[in-house]
């Protein structure tokens, strides 16, 4: 435990949360007012507002009937289709309500709707409530498929670099191997078969059992769309390979590039004729796609290919968890299953979703291009996702007063970003990345006026940071 | 033995029989056989097909893999049969490596599994059927720590029991302390408060009609809440150890509780009390050298994860003739055994009040175990979920923070971590899965990690976070909701009150049944008398005696309890936990059923 790392929340972070505090008591402490958070994809926490008729809905579910969906003035606040959607998931609970656990694998009305909206994603592809498991955000399946392959210390998972720490954290927790292969920064952020297989040999090599093969699209920190094809030869990477793969397609709503669009790895695999050949695990989540809802940990995993009896044992290991919280299960239902045409709040639903959508493609678009503009800053466009991750010319300077320090100078330009501009971003040594290369990671989803605000501070802070290290 | 073949290798396959006759060394005789055929047909009897090879160090002849494999070998991969056939003529063959090659050698993919029928007819037509490559992730691959977990409380009863409910049967579900499914109601005010802090304002708190539908203590506390939470609301994630607010209203609590300092700093919110003893259980166990102390009986979620970890279990058994408390000599002997065997004891787990066990540990008690902690170094678990659910007169509860504190003298240098949850109590709230985990007296850099684990897992739900906050301050006096508050939270209390007494004296009138008082928590936990007969059958069944017993309640009544073995017990002991939740008629009915059925099940075996 004590090896785990996890960047996002990292030492740059707790300076951000201690200059909060001493803002508190001086405000003049800094030269800013308040820290820009663009750190963590947590939306709701820089300003965007939650979906109205999903929490109505939430909010009706949790309220016993007669102070609820059978008030005599439940009409005043409610919508009538919220109230509708809340009769209907209630009586997939069957009395029992939100607050008793529920089936070890998520409420089984609530895994019917998910299979019926993979079915639709995906042009047809049949998939079966039983291969779903709700689980509390992604984090906590992504847990339970890592829990169940790591058997020892010559286990090993391949994951891109750079790579959300969640894999690499949980692995050193469980004390497997990580195995990194490098995307390309020069052809977006994509992998080619040839550095898999380079770096399957390697670990091969070095004695590493190597058990599964982690695919983020759209990518985080990377946030590059994979094509059909690409996915293509991963998932026969992974089958010539027996790897086990772990989708991880939490963005998939996140995709702003018109020329993109989002390809499930299941998907892929049925065009590939591979589906149910080789084992794969795809993970979706409410805290990400226009939701946001981070707080509510919900999402689900869908398992196909599997040998039944470790089926079995993951559904033990979620039984021992009981299950996963139901007001995660309730938004995972209205996630995937939002109102109807011509329903009462259809319109605003759809409305609110497309505002929230476009405002986060203008700020992919505006936040790469004003990063481009900087000198010394390289960064690709954001097809897809929450985040940017430039690459950042250092000078030789920085590079030594970060080693004397013992630390990297990705973490010492964040930091000096962080105290000039209360702009608090994730050092992208956090992430991985190939030897020599120095960035950060920024999210965009602080409101566009702040975002705007922060390419300026972006530009200014750099400038002194050169002239600080000439 | 012919005839037992034939169920597991089915129809075309002659001579089988004879060919047992031949085998000479025991256990490897007709049983592997058999079972090997059942493991076949549905793959799921590999443990005890596992138990049938016997011993990992035994060698086997080349003789007897031969015998074995003859009329198996169609459901062979062929590779894997030379493997075999080269490893046996090496002589090098032990039981351990045959069980492995024997997973490998033979392992379906889901689909055909589902079509076992048809394997039987090719067996019979000996077609050499063509295997696929077995998943690379499996059964002897994946991580066996995981396997050798075991979590009774959803085990093999209750997926009999889900079985027959799918079937049409109706099932008690008095297997596991879920309230609200078995017919608790939840208590308004919580509820209320969380509606209103999950909408919007402009559609909850600051609607012009939010007072037709929402009393004004709840306006009132879910604008206090959203304001603590901050403008990004329950949908974003909050600081990894819970927001602030919430844990100051926590460390009131306890303070109120235990008239002694509390520290918001130290609280950490958790998803129920499981993620916190995961996170803490975590941090603790560092190799398969490292044992923690839980009792006998206990609640499995210990065994359960200490198994997943890596780590060992030391029990230190209870004694049911005193009520189910523990003396230091008991606790001792476990430590110095433990020591003895080279394994380093870092943590004791206490449950209080007990848990499958229902007795309300006494002030001394409580000290007793702390005392025992102390002197040894080790980490105090103090699991205090059902703190509220006490009912048995002249008990009381008492933390072990607060015996902690109040001898401090004495108790110096205890490091503690004490859990509560959401889910039992009176609130009963599940699904909801709040908690928090007190830290007290704990290193500070361990505390750091501590910090960090919870901040991989981002953060507990914010749902769970304020109906915690809701659990430790309900709403106050004078204000529109306190008294149907009141009125429910009392009914709840009484009612269970009522059925504690009631089931506990329902059993303790059946012949051959025993059962301690259920001074506190949601659970009897009774001992009973079954015939000699019942004992060799379950053996024979390769079935504890109590999950034969529980099986036969099951299907006979519809009543759903958890095998006494599932939490551990002294050796000899048969018994079962059920839980008292149901209303109080179903709650008579089922004291009806289980005198009914203990007398039919004596009858049956006699």
């Amino acid at each position: 435990m004590r090896n785990m790392e996890y960047a996002v929340r990292g030492k740059v972070v707790i300076t951000a949360d201690s200059i909060t505090s001493s803002l508190k008591t001086n405000p003049s402490a800094y030269p800013f007012s308040k820290i820009i958070y663009t750190n963590i994809g947590n939306p709701h926490s820089v300003g965007q507002k939650p979906l109205t008729w999903p929490r109505q809905v939430m909010a009706l579910v949790d309220l016993p009937d007669d102070v609820g969906v059978d008030n005599p003035n439940v009409s005043k606040l409610f919508p009538q289709d919220a109230v509708e959607r809340a009769k209907e998931l209630k009586s997939y609970m069957g009395g029992c309500g939100t607050g008793a656990y529920s089936h070890s694998q998520g409420i089984r009305g609530i895994r019917e709707e998910v299979a019926e909206f993979i079915e639709k994603r995906d042009g047809g592809i049949k998939c079966n409530p039983d291969d779903l498991f709700l689980t509390n955000g992604a984090s906590t399946g992504i847990g339970h498929i890592l829990t169940a392959c790591i058997s020892g210390p010559s286990d090993g998972v391949m994951i891109p670099i750079p790579q959300y720490p969640i894999y690499s954290a949980s692995l050193a927790l469980l004390g497997g191997k990580q195995v990194g292969y490098y995307l390309d920064e020069n052809k977006e952020w994509s992998a080619s078969i040839e550095e898999l297989e380079r770096s399957l040999k390697e670990a091969k090599k070095n004695g590493v059992n190597v058990r599964a093969f982690v695919l983020i699209n759209p990518g985080n920190p990377t946030g590059q769309v994979l094509s059909s094809s690409a996915i293509s030869s991963v998932i026969k990477f992974c089958s010539k390979h027996s790897l086990i793969l772990l989708a991880d397609e939490v963005y998939q709503e996140n995709v702003y590039d018109p020329n993109k669009t989002f390809i499930s790895c299941k998907k892929a695999a049925t065009e590939a004729g591979m589906l149910g050949k080789f084992e794969m695990v795809s993970f979706h989540s409410t805290s990400k796609g226009i939701f946001g809802e981070c707080g509510r940990r919900g999402g689900y995993m869908e398992l196909t290919g599997f040998d039944p009896d470790v089926q079995a044992q993951i559904y033990k290991l979620a039984s021992s968890g009981l299950c996963s919280g139901i007001p995660g299960q309730v938004m995972t239902s209205l996630m995937v299953k939002g109102p109807k045409p011509g329903d009462v709040s259809y319109d605003s639903h759809e409305n609110e979703k497309k505002t929230i959508f476009d405002s986060l493609k203008r700020r992919a678009v505006m936040v790469s291009e004003g990063l481009n503009s900087i000198e010394g800053f390289e960064c690709n466009a954001a097809e897809g996702s929450m985040y940017l991750f430039p690459k950042v010319d250092m000078p030789e300077k920085a590079i030594q007063e970060a080693k004397k320090q013992g630390t990297n100078v990705d973490t010492l330009y964040s930091l000096s970003l962080l105290e000039a501009t209360g702009i608090c971003v994730v050092p992208a040594a956090g992430f991985g990345q190939e030897p020599g290369r120095a960035g950060f990671r920024t999210t965009f989803l602080p409101q566009e006026e702040e975002m705007k605000q922060a390419v300026e501070l972006f530009k200014s802070h750099h400038e002194q940071f050169l002239e600080k290290y000439k | 033995m012919t005839a037992r073949l034939g169920l597991g290798l089915a129809r075309g396959v002659s001579g089988v029989g004879n060919r047992a006759a031949a085998y000479t060394l025991r256990p490897f005789s007709a049983e592997p056989k058999v079972l090997f055929g059942q493991y076949l047909a549905n793959a799921r009897n590999t443990e005890m097909l596992f138990d049938s090879i016997g011993d990992g160090k035994e060698v086997l002849t080349k003789e007897e893999v031969q015998a074995f494999l003859e009329d198996v070998k169609p459901f062979i991969r062929p590779e894997a049969l030379d493997e075999i056939e080269a490893k046996a003529a090496g002589e090098c063959l032990n039981r351990e490596y045959f069980k492995k090659w024997l997973v490998l050698a033979t392992r379906f993919d889901s689909q055909r599994n589902s079509k076992m029928a048809k394997y039987y007819g090719m067996l019979g037509e000996q077609s050499g059927a063509v295997h696929k490559e077995p998943k690379s992730w499996n059964e002897s691959t994946m991580a066996q720590n995981l396997r050798r977990m075991q979590y009774a409380v959803r085990g093999q009863v209750v997926m009999k029991a889900e079985t027959l409910m799918a079937e049409g049967k109706e099932i008690i579900f008095t297997n596991i302390g879920n309230p609200h499914s078995v017919g608790q109601k939840p208590i308004t005010f919580y509820r209320q408060v969380l509606a209103l802090c999950d909408l919007p304002p402009q559609y909850g708190v600051d609607h012009p009609e939010a007072s037709k539908m929402f009393p004004a203590d709840v306006i009132a506390r879910a604008r206090e809440m959203q304001d603590a939470i901050g403008g990004s609301g329950t949908g974003a994630y909050t600081g990894s150890q819970g927001v602030l607010k919430f844990r100051q209203d926590i460390a009131s609590f306890i303070e109120a509780r235990d008239g002694q300092p509390c520290l918001p700093g130290n609280i950490f919110m958790t998803n129920g009390a499981s993620s916190g003893i995961q996170a803490i259980l975590t941090g603790l166990i560092a190799d398969m050298n490292d044992a923690v102390m839980i009792p006998i009986p206990q609640y499995p979620i210990y065994s359960a994860l200490i198994a997943l970890l890596g780590g060992r279990q030391v029990g230190y058994e209870l004694d049911e003739s005193k009520g189910w408390s523990v003396s230091t000599e008991t606790l001792k002997a476990q430590l110095d055994k433990a020591e003895a065997e080279g394994l380093r004891v870092k943590a004791l787990a206490m449950i209080n009040p007990g848990n499958p066990t229902g007795q309300v540990l006494s002030e001394e008690d409580v000290f007793t175990i702390c005392k025992f902690c102390c002197a040894n170094g080790i980490v105090l678990l103090s699991d205090e979920v059902y703190q509220r659910n006490v009912y048995a007169p002249g008990k009381q509860f008492h933390s072990a923070k607060k015996v902690a504190m109040e001898r401090e003298s004495e108790l110096r240098n205890l490091q503690l971590v004490s859990f509560h949850s959401t889910s039992k109590g009176l609130i009963g709230e599940c699904g909801r899965r709040g908690g928090y985990m007190e830290l007290y007296n704990i290193d500070t850099f361990v505390q750091t990690q501590i910090y960090k684990l919870a901040s991989a897992g981002l953060c507990s739900g914010v749902n769970g976070q304020i109906m915690t906050s809701l659990m430790v301050k309900g709403p106050e006096e004078g204000g529109e909701s306190f008294d149907l508050f009141i009125k429910e939270e009392s009914e709840i209390m009484e009612s269970m009150k009522r059925k504690a007494k009631m089931l506990v004296k329902g059993l303790n009138e059946i012949d051959g049944i025993d059962c301690e008082d259920a001074e506190g928590a949601m659970y009897a936990f009774p001992r009973i008398q079954i015939p000699q007969k019942a004992i060799d059958a379950a053996r024979k069944k390769k079935q504890s005696p109590d999950t034969l017993y529980a099986i036969s309640l099951l299907e006979d009544t519809g009543l759903c309890v958890v095998p006494a073995s599932g939490f551990g017990q002294a050796d000899g002991r048969i018994g079962f936990r059920t839980t008292f939740l149901p209303p109080d008629d179903v709650m008579e009915g089922a004291v009806e059923d289980f005198k009914r059925h203990h007398e039919k099940f004596c009858e049956q075996y006699a």
